[in-house]
């Protein structure tokens, strides 16, 4: 005997995402859920983004690891509000865990809350957090052939932030083709945007800089 | 790795709906889009494991990957949107907007009869 049942298996999940977005949404909170392989340089990125924007925008933190407060002590040096959430060996961060840390956050005074998901490039595009946006981050270390292996992280990603443009600076240590990897990402993401950075130098972090303003301006209506 | 996760979840609303129907499972049928990134192994591996000493134990598992989908900004045509080269099968334009991915879902079961 078969009996159709159509029940989605992540509901719990999609609950709480949804609770999540609607207490964003309230407080006009900008919430970006950053995805990448570990090592791309998120954390990196986190903390010059906040040093740069201090005194434009508030930005909290939700770091995901699976184990240690490693990162969420280099936010907490930028000052900038940070609830760490350590997964116990989960690849990915899941909506209740959000949660949790929104509540812990000192939401009334945000204009941007990013969150830093488990490192992996693949699992954690599966559990919706209720963020705004995801922003995928790929270094060139790791090949530009990224966005045609896994092409639903960059086909459902506001942003892509290819970073350690630095590298390619070097000679010939590392071997990306910047055109290539944009090209392939945009076959399936016309509206994607996309900028070739490096946290370490600073190079090309305006544009990512400006483009933040420039979301957290439009949903707050200023 | 999630599979894990999706494999308890999944069991969960297994038993639910056996218990509904007093019935014993055989089989179940599930459908994922892109973004939920299943493994079929990985995930059948997974369910065999915590369903051991269930009533769930032994079910097959049969899992429908549903592909990206876009719909055509020219003729308004719903596609399967593909790499290399995604183009609309209906007027071969180039110009699409992504259409929200499938989620995962517990489709079908099959129950013992006696
Ligand atoms: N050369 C170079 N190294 C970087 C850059 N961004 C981050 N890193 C380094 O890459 C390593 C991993 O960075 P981290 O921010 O911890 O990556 P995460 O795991 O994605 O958070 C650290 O040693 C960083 O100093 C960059 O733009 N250029
Ligand atoms: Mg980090
Ligand atoms: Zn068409």
């Amino acid at each position: 005997m078969k009996v159709n049942v159509g029940k989605r298996i992540l509901s719990a999940n999609e609950e709480y995402a949804l609770k999540n977005r609607q207490f964003l949404t309230e407080r006009k909170i900008l919430c970006l859920n950053m995805i990448s392989s570990p090592g791309s340089g998120k954390t990196t990125i986190l903390v010059r983004t906040i040093n740069a924007l201090k005194n434009e925008i508030t930005i909290g933190v939700i770091e995901g690891d699976i184990q240690t407060d490693l990162d969420a002590e280099k936010i907490r040096a930028t000052e900038a509000p940070v609830v760490q959430i350590e997964t116990k060996g989960a690849c990915h961060l899941s909506a209740a865990q959000v949660n949790t840390a929104l509540n812990r956050l000192p939401t009334d005074n945000l204009d941007l809350i990013i969150i830093e998901n488990v490192g992996n490039l693949v699992c954690p595009s599966a559990f919706e957090l209720g963020e705004t946006g995801k922003i995928a981050v790929l270094s060139v270390a790791e090949g530009d052939d990224k966005p045609v292996k896994y092409p639903a992280i960059f086909a459902r990603s506001k942003v892509l932030l290819i970073n350690k443009t630095d590298l390619l600076k070097v000679g010939a240590a590392v071997d990306f083709d910047i055109e290539r990897a944009k090209a392939d990402a945009r076959k399936l993401n016309k509206g994607i945007e996309i900028f070739a950075t490096s946290a370490k130098t600073g190079e090309g972090m305006a544009g990512w800089h400006n483009w933040l303003k420039k979301q957290v301006k439009n949903l707050q209506g200023a | 790795m999630h599979e894990t996760m999706v494999a308890q979840s999944l069991l969960a609303t297994i038993s639910d709906e056996s218990a509904k129907q007093n019935a014993k499972p055989i089989s179940a049928k599930i459908s994922c889009g892109t973004l939920n990134a299943i493994n079929n192994e990985v995930l059948c591996f997974a369910f065999e494991a915590i369903a051991k000493g269930t009533m769930c134990e032994g079910i097959k598992l049969e899992v429908e990957h549903k592909p990206i989908r876009g719909r055509c900004k020219n003729c308004k045509e719903n596609f399967d949107v593909a790499l290399p080269e995604p183009r609309c099968p209906k007027c071969d334009s180039g110009e699409f907007d992504l259409l929200p991915d499938a989620p995962l879902m517990l489709e079908e079961i099959e129950f013992e009869t006696e």
